[in-house]
């Protein structure tokens, strides 16, 4: 059978995806997943190609994720971090592209704390580029495997009922997860104090959908899927936040609030987590957290998307 | 306009695949160590249909997977992520065992080599086979079908086309020729 949607080169966010190219995606995965559950967890597909994965932030599951999936794939992987490269020798972003097509890469995967910083890649480059995270903006992988896990689970994402809960204004992880949720039909709830969530209308100009709420008991209840991010320490001293411990209290993922929500609520984090300030530790553990799935799926949908960007 | 004609009818194909289940059973002397592997699409309802026909003469339920060969294709850098990926469902170690690779058209032979590097990544089988609906030539590689319903003498230009109730409503097979 063959491919519905038109050919794509770059992955920079899930804007530009329809619902019928994210869910091709998510059933590659599902294929990928039985490729890495064989004795020989590796497929000839990408054989020859060259995949360059550039790290100017730091990351270990992202990071080791990919190079797991291009790897699975075959392809030749090299990767590096913004310490030890040219970039401390002060190489603009463009010129070590350059460099880096003219030692023969054929995919970028590129994480930058810099907002756009891959679509700057992208017009540099000629092969594809696939965004591993870029400052505030997007994260279009971490939002596949979510979906993926989401729908393993749930079996369809539309009308489900998703409540993304914690520091939203500053991730890159929410904004992704709002373009794939509400593209597949999805009802989302933001929920955070004021300070880490900004005006509704920010939110409602891009997806009108989009609920904004900021106590956590009211968005939660009913929910089917919780997801809890990571609350980055400088936000306090930024002065966004009273206290660390002011913060859990009103909005962590506790063992009481998950007792209220039921067995069949799943609840998800992107990680790194700071476990007793987002989440509790008897969360993480609990038998309907699928915290440890999402970075299984991770390297499925990275398999899937290097094949959908090959050619 | 093109021009079809039919060349096997429902019959043609029931008859075809009985025969091919007798062939599979005699050249074995046996069954026990028989696994059916489908190459997805069109193959796995025909390695389906197969296990079938000897359940109903020898009563016994040979192992039926199939095989996705899409990951395996020597044409990516040229045509592109044209196929989809669907998943190979094999839940029997192949390692020792009679593997029967089941297809609807051979013709070049590159879906067969794609499988068979496919099958060696999934364990050691002692043989493969394989077994294919219509034989209609033009190898561009050195590959034979052991077990073949019709052997249908075509040109570059012509088409065949399966149809399986699976998958099309209808058992037949066609061949077109461009007007």
């Amino acid at each position: 059978m063959t491919i519905a949607t038109a050919r794509r080169r770059h992955a920079l966010d899930l804007d530009d995806f329809t619902p019928e190219e994210i869910e091709e995606i998510l059933d590659t995965a599902e294929s990928m997943k039985e490729v890495l559950s064989r004795e020989i967890k590796q497929v000839p597909t990408l054989r020859g190609r060259t995949v360059v994965n550039m790290f100017y932030e730091e990351s270990t599951r992202t990071r080791i994720s990919f190079e797991l999936a291009a790897r699975a794939l075959s392809a030749n992987v090299v990767s590096f971090t913004a310490r030890g490269s040219s970039v401390e020798k002060g190489e603009s972003l463009i010129d070590t592209v350059r460099t880096l097509q003219a030692l023969g890469a054929d995919m970028v995967v590129i994480r930058h704390n810099q907002s756009g910083a891959p679509h700057l890649v992208a017009r540099h480059f000629a092969g594809g580029v696939i965004n591993a995270g870029d400052g505030r903006h997007a994260h279009p992988t971490q939002a596949l495997l979510d979906l993926l896990t989401i729908r393993e689970h749930l079996g369809q994402i539309r009308g489900l009922k998703v409540v993304i809960v914690g520091d939203i204004l500053h991730s890159r992880v929410a904004r992704s997860n709002l373009w794939g949720l509400t593209r597949l039909g999805a009802e989302v709830t933001l929920c955070a104090p004021p300070t880490l969530l900004g005006p509704a209308a920010y939110w409602t100009a891009t997806w009108p959908q989009v609920k904004i709420s900021y106590k956590v008991d009211e968005a939660i209840a009913g929910a089917d899927v919780v997801m809890a991010l990571r609350l980055q320490k400088e936000r306090m001293q930024a002065g966004l936040l009273p206290s660390l411990r002011e913060y859990s209290r009103a909005y962590a993922i506790t063992p009481e609030r998950l007792a209220r929500l039921g067995e069949k609520t799943l609840i998800m984090h992107p990680g790194p987590m700071n476990e007793g300030v987002e989440i509790w530790p008897e969360v993480v553990t609990a038998p309907n957290t699928v915290i440890d799935e999402q970075v299984t799926n991770g390297v499925a949908v990275r398999m899937a998307l290097l094949y959908r960007l090959a050619g | 306009m093109t021009d079809r004609k039919q060349i096997l009818t429902a019959d043609d194909i029931r008859r075809a695949l009985v025969r091919i289940a007798h062939e599979i059973d005699e050249r074995n002397g046996g069954l026990h160590d028989v696994i059916l592997i489908g190459i997805r699409e069109r193959g796995a309802p025909l390695a389906e249909r197969i296990a079938a026909a000897i359940a109903d003469f020898e009563g016994v339920r040979v192992p039926v997977g199939q095989l996705d060969i899409t990951l395996y294709r020597d044409d990516l850098r040229t045509r592109g992520p044209s196929a989809r990926v669907r998943k190979t469902l094999i839940q029997h170690d192949v390692t020792d065992r009679v593997v029967v690779l089941v297809d609807d058209v051979l013709y070049t032979g590159r879906t067969v080599r794609a499988a068979l590097d496919a099958i060696a990544d999934l364990g050691r089988p002692a043989r493969i086979q394989l077994a294919v609906l219509v034989d209609r030539g033009h190898r561009e590689l050195p590959i034979r079908a052991d077990f073949v319903g019709k052997n249908v003498p075509t040109s570059r230009s012509e088409r065949v086309e399966v149809h399986l109730r699976e998958s099309d409503g209808v058992d037949q097979v066609l061949i077109s020729r461009p007007a």
